[in-house]
């Protein structure tokens, strides 16, 4: 299923669910996930918003479902469930011609200063993974990792269940915000995330949509892969206690023939992107 | 006989064992301990903090940095508390409410640590209640507030109010930070300082508090 959409020239993905549930009544230090199961309607509701809009490919309310991101929340007894019913709701939502992947993203913990451990990363990625393929789901995305160490366990972890796996980390740092937050280039994540597993790689969030041409030309180079590319629409700016962005749809899908031509198969947004976003990406492409 | 001056180095290129075996042997040999931390180890965590804003240096160089400067200061600190030498300051950090972000805080707390502050570490999604408790309690001298969310921001104003209500304003600096802030938030919401980075906000709280 994967593979006939790669065939088909570039797949458009998703864009935000946290900043689209915000809208929907989220509070701020909520956990979003939650809703899968406390409000299961307005989760749905956003993940067919994305159908609708034209994603061929739409992800799962679980990015923060691992066990000890969720333990933050006082949530973890919760984990399976969580993800199986996120699973479920998308898939719901899908209908038969979009494929859903499982969102898997970052623990919240770091690796370089003691606070976790690869045994207990992957232990927690596992568990996530195997509830969310018994929920449904078509494939992974491990996303928003800063930390390659962190990102090979998820991709492993999720590997394990013989699903596709992509794997994307953030580049917003270092003086060409090219580089991981631990100072990581493209050419370092490419060929590691292949090797744990991953079929494709890529990156997602950042610091807006421009920076990642050149990032995913380095990935597409480093991999000798199609890449996915979700990025924000840019960084937030406070307006009388709003969250702003002022990247509009416009503005963010006219940087998709650049991506394309920098090696880009799966194209979406990340926080601040909305339904808007993705249907200017379809209507670009034509 | 220590060679002292390596003990910089092993600080800056965060090599945590041999800064404590160095550190060891210097004051085995009667070494000034003052003179290790003034000499050798601040300078060499400003180096540390110099790279990091030039984005030579990344959180994992950071961090061993800190580490060794902290195996270092654990042999020192008991001479200095013998000599009645006072911190350099004491600080309460946290993340404000309704944010669970904590990589950047815990940062700025390991490199406050390294740079000879004693911190207090109130955790993530602080209540302003919380951090006025922190600072009665503890005697602070400086707050530092964390946010990573541009929604979470507001919670960075409502806690200087709340020092401000418990008559507490006049005896701590307030220091924000964290992706989304800047120093014109910084000004409107009437905090001592804003700093961009961890390297920053040791400068930043060492000026502010005078040491």
């Amino acid at each position: 299923m994967l593979g006939d959409l790669v065939k088909n020239g570039p797949v458009i993905t998703d864009g935000a669910w946290g900043t689209e549930f915000q809208a929907l009544g989220l509070e701020y230090g909520q956990c979003p996930d939650a809703w899968n199961l406390t409000s299961p309607g307005r989760v749905e509701k956003v993940a067919r918003s994305y159908v609708k809009a034209g994603s061929r490919i739409i992800l799962t309310n679980t990015f923060r479902s691992n066990r000890i991101a969720l333990d933050g929340y006082g949530l973890s007894a919760q984990c399976v469930s969580l993800n199986r019913h996120g699973a479920a709701l998308s898939r719901q939502a899908a209908g038969e011609d979009v494929l859903v992947f499982g969102s898997i993203g970052p623990s919240g913990k770091m690796l370089v200063a003691g606070e976790t451990t690869g045994d207990e990363l992957y232990a927690s990625f596992a568990e996530q993974a195997e509830a969310l393929a018994s929920g449904g789901v078509h494939g992974f995305v491990v996303e928003t990792m800063s930390d390659l160490g962190e990102a090979v366990q998820a991709v492993k972890a999720a590997r394990g269940t013989g699903l596709p796996v992509i794997a994307c980390m953030v580049f917003d740092s270092g003086r060409n915000k090219d580089r991981t937050m631990m100072g990581v280039t493209p050419e370092q994540c490419g060929p590691a995330l292949l090797e744990a597993g991953a079929d494709f790689v890529g990156a997602n969030c950042g610091v807006g949509i421009e920076a990642y041409i050149p990032v995913c030309a380095r990935l597409a180079a480093a991999s000798g892969r199609p890449v996915w590319i979700k990025a924000n629409a840019g960084l937030p700016e406070l307006q009388n206690g709003v969250a702003v962005y002022r990247g509009g749809p416009d503005h963010f899908s006219s940087h998709l023939t650049a991506l394309v031509d920098a090696g880009a198969k799966f194209i979406g947004g990340c926080c601040g992107t909305t339904p808007a976003f993705i249907t200017a990406l379809r209507d670009r492409l034509g | 006989m220590a060679d002292s001056a390596k003990l910089y180095d092993t600080i800056v290129n965060g090599n945590a064992k041999d800064a404590v075996a160095i550190t060891k042997e210097a004051l085995a040999e009667n070494a000034d301990p003052l003179e290790l931390v003034t000499r050798y180890m601040i300078p060499a965590m400003d180096e540390v903090g110099r790279r990091f804003e030039c984005e030579d240096y990344f959180v994992p160089e950071l961090l061993l940095a800190a580490r060794a400067m902290k195996g270092a200061m654990e042999l020192i600190r008991p001479l200095l508390v013998e000599r009645g030498a006072e911190p350099s300051g004491r600080v309460v950090i946290g993340t404000v409410k309704g944010d669970l972000h904590d990589i950047g805080k815990n940062l700025v707390a390991s490199m406050l640590e390294g740079g000879g502050f004693e911190v207090v570490d109130l955790g993530a999604d602080v209540a302003p209640e919380k951090f006025v408790e922190a600072v009665e309690q503890k005697s602070a001298n400086v707050v530092c507030l964390s946010a990573l969310l541009t929604v979470t921001m507001p919670s960075m104003k409502t806690t200087i109010a709340a020092l401000n209500d418990a008559g507490l304003r006049g005896r701590v600096k307030v220091l924000v930070g964290g992706a989304p802030v800047t120093q014109q938030y910084a000004d409107e919401i009437g905090a001592d300082g804003y700093a961009e980075n961890a390297g920053a906000a040791v400068k930043l709280a060492r000026t502010i508090t005078k040491v």
